[in-house]
């Protein structure tokens, strides 16, 4: 494979209302990251962008977002409608063909716009769970109750997970959602959809983010430390939940081992689980060491922008690597109802 | 297989509440007050109408606003002959590209009060504007003819 490396990254503040359009928001990323790489946007050699119509109410939403990149003379531009980390792995592959050196990633995602949880009711089955309208909340408090029935953890460990991330994102400053609550006192909170408490649950945020990838030495002239892609992988599961154990993902075990997750140990990994339990199944299949730091930015409880959470995830691995922290770094991202598809991205130094 | 299902009704509402941005805002406000508003790229200079808050060929921000005139130049046109929305409109009428004066890219808008057969490009025309104001392009209710000479065609051959 062609050495490729995540060699700038940046994000906006999450909020749950922004006052700016897709292009105003993507403008501010886009900016930042090429800036940090110091690379003009006529030397970007492929452009590949992740978001959802279905959040924004328009079709055709991210050819407007365009206006944040400059698509004059022509330029060689992909989409998916997908997180931004699914855009990332198109990038990754489109450097391998090996005729261009550079690649802008970015995703946008204004969840306020509509009642994101009838928007996500639409990525479901069209005939047996969309007509039910079964909302993504109650879907992961679904796969909760499954986890507490497996007898391997309570929801105490939901309440540790939650506190962790919120006190972690106090450190964050583009988090939307930080708190210092101990899960003990977590777990006086009631129910929003048993067994999950408000706390197990993200924020509904907008925002948007942008990576700079670079192959070979390019990388090395576009910054110090790159985070060099040591393995990338997704893999889906069925679509029917109930044709899936909800309690494992072996969706994320496989692209782990696919990404060379086991070579060595990991000293930071940045998880995309929206709901506290998610994290718990996460880090079982990865089955990362003690020592690996999960989640320095809060993850997705601090704040969950659809379609940007997942590349904010592989960003948050990346500057780990790239501002020294981290030797080896992981970045996770997820799609779809209770974990149903998963991509894995190692990310490591190199002298 | 007589009793095969062939469909069902499964009914999807969404409803949206529309965020213009910061630029596309401002624009609308000025539509109230009938002031149209370009916005200036700092790099190639171009006046951008609407405004975008970003200029679409060179991929950086716009703040420099600028007021544009009611009056501008017809670069090209099609005369409809069918009614297309509830808002019925005088048939036949004109949809034209305009280049407002002080912009460098054209709006769409309708053109009335001119026999169609005498609409050509060059023609300078003026924003006819609605009674009622409010942020929104069908403050300007239609064009008409500016009563001016038309505009010599090395004037807008870069705007068709």
């Amino acid at each position: 494979m062609r050495p490729v490396a995540i060699v700038s990254f940046a994000q906006t503040p999450f909020v749950r209302r922004t006052r700016l359009n897709d292009a105003e928001l993507v403008m501010e990323v886009v900016t930042a990251a090429l800036e940090r790489a110091r690379l003009p946007r006529h030397e970007i050699g492929f452009c590949c962008s992740g978001s959802s119509d279905f959040l924004t109410g328009a079709p055709f939403s991210f050819v407007g977002a365009l206006d944040a990149v400059g698509a004059w003379p022509p330029i060689q531009e992909s989409h998916v409608e997908m997180d931004g980390a699914w855009a990332l792995y198109e990038a990754w592959v489109r450097l391998q063909h090996g005729d261009l050196d550079t690649a802008l990633v970015y995703a946008f995602g204004r969840s306020s716009l509509g009642d994101l949880q009838d928007v996500l009711v639409q990525q479901l089955d069209p005939y047996y769970l969309a007509p039910l309208g079964a909302d993504p909340i109650g879907l992961a408090a679904l796969q909760a109750r499954a986890l507490l029935d497996g007898g391997e953890f309570t929801e105490r460990d939901f309440a540790e997970v939650a506190a962790q991330n919120r006190a972690r994102a106090q450190s964050n400053r583009h988090a939307q959602v930080r708190g210092s609550r101990p899960a003990g006192a977590l777990l006086d909170e009631p129910y929003l959809a048993a067994p999950l408490r408000k706390h197990d649950c993200p924020p509904i945020s907008d925002g948007a983010a942008a990576i700079v990838l670079a192959a070979g030495d390019r990388a090395r002239a576009l910054c110090e430390r790159p985070a060099w892609i040591a393995g990338i992988d997704h893999r889906i599961e069925p679509h029917a939940l109930g044709a899936r154990d909800l309690t494992r993902s072996p969706s994320t075990e496989r692209a782990a081992r696919e990404a060379n997750a086991h070579e060595r140990p990991i000293d930071v990994a940045e998880l995309h689980a929206p709901f506290s339990p998610q994290e718990l199944i996460l880090r079982r299949a990865l089955a990362l060491p003690g020592s690996t730091a999960i989640n320095p930015s809060g993850g997705a409880l601090a704040a969950n922008p659809i379609m940007v959470a997942g590349l904010v995830r592989l960003g948050e691995a990346a500057a780990r690597v790239i501002d020294g922290v981290a030797a080896r770094a992981l970045g996770h991202a997820t799609s779809g109802p209770c974990l149903q598809q998963n991509l894995v991205c190692v990310l490591e130094a190199r002298p | 297989m007589s009793d095969a299902i062939k469909g069902f009704t499964a009914p999807v509402r969404l409803a949206y509440t529309v965020n213009a941005g910061r630029a596309a805002s401002r624009f609308l406000r000025g539509l109230a007050e009938r002031r149209i508003l370009g916005q200036r790229c700092p790099v190639c200079k171009k006046v951008n109408m609407p405004p975008r808050g970003a200029c679409p060929t060179c991929g950086v921000p716009t703040e420099e606003e600028v007021q544009l005139s009611e009056v501008g130049t017809v670069t090209t046109f099609c005369i409809i002959n069918i009614q297309f929305d509830a808002q019925a409109r005088e048939l036949p009428y004109a949809c034209a590209s305009i280049l407002l004066d002080g912009a460098d890219t054209t709006l769409f808008h309708l053109i009335q009060e001119v026999p169609v057969a005498e609409i050509r490009m060059g023609m300078r025309v003026r924003a006819v504007w609605d009674d009622e104001r409010r942020p929104s392009l069908d403050s300007i209710r239609h064009f008409r003819a500016a009563g001016e000479p038309d505009a010599p065609y090395d004037s807008y051959k870069e705007h068709l």
